[in-house]
């Protein structure tokens, strides 16, 4: 099974409007929001059902037991992370701030400090005649690589099953030749994450001095993790040079380009009604399946 | 010479695991004795981040010379061959083809080290 | 006084609004917290007057006074520690920098040293302080550049302090959010950014700041955003009508308040509402 995964560097540019349109044209039977921190593709599918949700766990992280401490401030003066406040008689984690280091149960005299499980968010999954793998991170929490990791996991680990045919549920004889993955914004943890194992990723970039800034740093850091990547242009007519500037740059870089979308109100109509942008006749839909020609023909993947 | 190789479980029909760092499990195998066992990498498993310096540790910690293995990222890589282990590459899941053709020298040294994902979940 | 600017979505215009707050503001700083796509100077172009570098501390080992306990690496919850052939091999991309090594090492030959994970660049914009956080390519947390980068907000109550927050509801917006007089969400009419909203709005509403909504990328016929403010009594304090030529702005790089009249008054007007709200809720609060 190929993996391709859609991203963007910065957010807004169209990478889930190009990922629900790409599920929609391949008829995809694997897919997977890896943007946990705001995840979206949920709204934009015509999805079916009700998601199998399950706890994921990060990090232990710090407990005090009220009873035991004794507010001595010695946890407080170690924590880098500056987790621990002073309050009344005992001292108190912020499990926001708190790493899981477990210095501050080192540290304390009085063995007031356990290291516990914590909930970081909630991993999703829908299976009908498709899969799609997506999670929630908790509010305030951070790091959420570990969890889009956990995203990419579920969705592979389920789709093993379906390839060999074990899902019970009559599904997946056929195995799935392609899982497509919208990405996270981003070059931190969570891209990090996202972009492993892929064979193709897809940049949406935008025609704009942000948006050539985020392309640099965003090809950067695939190059670092020797994805493969191809670049299309967003809204490419509001600055014809800039996207020319593009091209440019993935012509050096010998990254492959593999299209222009003209901006199209069409888009906003369609993210309003969730639907697909390829659901409708339009000049962006249009570019849209050029760059989705283009993409499966790089995949190897006959449509 | 004792070798480890990642297997998906602890049966004795188990197969190579496409991952390392999490790899379920290791065979550790003497091909002096053929004698075998297996090493749970649990607490790899469970990591959050850096499973593969805690495999790594592992397969050093067990006492072997070799590691036979489709794949390895960047800081396991790292870990084993600065305790002088020799990585060497297998081809398909068979634990008895890569047993045979290691002691056939036929096996390569594993020269792809992938640069690591943080975090990967691997399958 | 210092006001966070958040968005749930990227591309709603959370750098737009920031960038024109500042730039109408006299005197104004503007603090981009978005380290890992810093794009505010690209609006400013600031006149870089001076570089610090963000460093995190990481272990470092003496390989003489190590006695080969493990205790190091048996502590390290971030598994970036691991001893090989008598020596204790670092990790330091792993590294937390928690200082939990050192403390747990019996012969004190754990020290630590600075490890360069990103970069805060101050400048000059005209008469506004622009200061960006960098994080280098490949870095995993940029916790510690925005914390920098958030040190050079202004004390002064009368100087506008503009934070130009990261995208999403993670732990790095709250940092941004922690230190704010003022939080403005910002907004566009599709279903996915009130999505990212509600979101958002959660995530302020435990801080107890006073907030307010701004609507970017404002047309006549679609009211979603209107429709959950006015659902969860939220302030709407502008709407920036879609207009072709701020999507031109943008993508030359223009500050559309420093380009267009009619925005400096739409932006200048936005901070006085923005002043009068914050200072309404501090005499409530008392």
């Amino acid at each position: 099974m190929k993996q391709l995964l859609i991203i963007s560097g910065k957010g807004g540019t169209g990478k889930t409007t190009v990922a629900s349109a790409f599920i929609h044209l391949t008829a995809a039977d694997a897919f997977a929001d890896c943007d946990v921190d705001a995840p979206n593709l949920h709204l934009v599918l015509p999805l079916t059902g009700e998601p199998q949700d399950a706890d994921y766990y990060g990090m232990d992280k710090a407990h005090i037991d009220p009873e035991q401490c004794i507010n001595c401030g010695c946890c407080k003066e170690h924590c880098r992370f500056d987790a621990i406040s002073m309050i009344d008689e005992h001292s108190e984690v912020n499990l926001y701030r708190c790493e899981g280091c477990g210095v501050c149960e080192l540290v304390c005299p009085v063995d007031a400090v356990t290291m516990q499980k914590d909930v970081t968010g909630q991993l999703k999954l829908y299976k009908a005649h498709y899969l799609f793998s997506t999670a929630q991170l908790r509010m305030g929490y951070g790091v959420s690589g570990k969890l889009v990791a956990a995203v990419k996991k579920q969705l592979l680990d389920e789709a093993v099953g379906f390839e060999k045919g074990k899902s019970g549920q009559g599904l997946g004889i056929d195995p799935i030749d392609l899982a497509i993955i919208d990405g996270s914004p981003g070059i931190g943890c969570p891209v990090i994450a996202s972009l492993s194992g892929v064979d193709l990723a897809l940049i949406v970039a935008e025609p704009s001095v942000s948006g050539i800034s985020d392309l640099e740093r965003i090809t950067a850091t695939a190059a670092i993790f020797d994805v493969p990547m191809a670049v299309c242009v967003n809204k490419a007519d509001l600055d014809p040079e800039r996207t020319e500037q593009i091209k440019a740059f993935c012509g050096e870089q010998r990254i492959a380009f593999v299209g222009m979308i003209p901006f199209d109100q069409t888009v906003t109509e369609a993210v309003n009604s969730q639907k697909s942008i390829v659901e409708y006749q339009s000049p962006a839909a249009a570019a849209v399946r050029e760059v989705w020609r283009n993409i499966m023909e790089l995949l190897g993947i006959n449509y | 010479m004792k070798i480890a190789i990642p297997v998906v479980d602890n049966s004795e029909h188990t197969t190579i695991s496409s991952a390392f760092g999490r790899a379920p499990y290791f065979l550790i195998y003497d091909t002096n004795t053929g004698e075998k066992h297996f090493v749970e990498n649990q607490v790899a498993r469970s990591s959050e981040g850096g499973a593969g310096v805690v495999a790594g540790q592992l397969i050093v910690d067990s006492g072997v010379k070799a590691v036979l293995t489709p794949q390895c990222g960047a800081n396991a890589a790292s870990v084993i061959t600065a305790a002088g282990i020799k990585i060497y590459k297998t081809e398909g899941d068979s634990v008895k083809d890569a047993v045979a053709q290691f002691q056939a020298g036929k096996l390569a040294a594993l020269k792809d080290i992938h640069k690591g994902f943080h975090h990967r979940g691997g399958i | 006084m210092n006001i966070a600017v958040l968005s749930g979505k990227g591309g709603t215009g959370k750098t737009f609004v920031s960038v024109n707050l500042a730039a109408a503001a006299a005197g104004s700083r503007y603090l981009d917290c978005d380290v890992e796509e810093p794009n505010g100077r690209l609006f400013f172009k600031p006149v870089i007057t001076k570089q610090e570098t963000v460093c995190v501390k990481v272990p470092v080992v003496d390989h003489v006074q190590c006695t080969g306990c493990r205790r190091c690496v048996d502590f390290c919850r971030f598994n970036a520690l691991a001893y090989i052939s008598g020596q204790v091999l670092v990790f330091t991309q792993l590294c937390h920098s928690c200082g939990g090594c050192p403390l747990v090492c019996p012969t004190g030959a754990i020290s630590e040293e600075d490890k360069v994970i990103g970069t805060v660049e101050m400048g000059k914009s005209e008469d506004t302080t622009v200061v960006t956080g960098i994080m280098d390519p490949g870095e995993e947390s940029g916790v510690a550049i925005i914390d920098q980068v958030l040190r050079h907000a202004s004390n002064k109550s009368t100087e506008a302090t503009i934070i130009d927050c990261p995208p999403g509801s993670s732990c790095t917006v709250m940092e941004g959010i922690k230190d704010a007089d003022y939080c403005l969400l910002v907004a566009e009419p599709t279903l996915l950014s009130v999505h990212n909203l509600g979101m958002v709005w959660e995530l302020v509403k435990t801080f107890n700041k006073p907030f307010g909504v701004v609507i970017n990328k404002a047309v006549d016929n679609v009211h979603v955003v209107e429709d959950f403010c006015a659902t969860h009594n939220i302030n709407v304090l502008a709407k920036i009508p879609f207009d072709f030529k701020l999507a031109d702005f943008c993508a030359k790089g223009l500050i559309a308040c420093r380009e267009d009249p009619a925005y400096l008054e739409l932006f200048s007007g936005l901070l006085r509402c923005i002043v009068e709200e914050a200072q309404h809720e501090t005499t409530a609060n008392n």
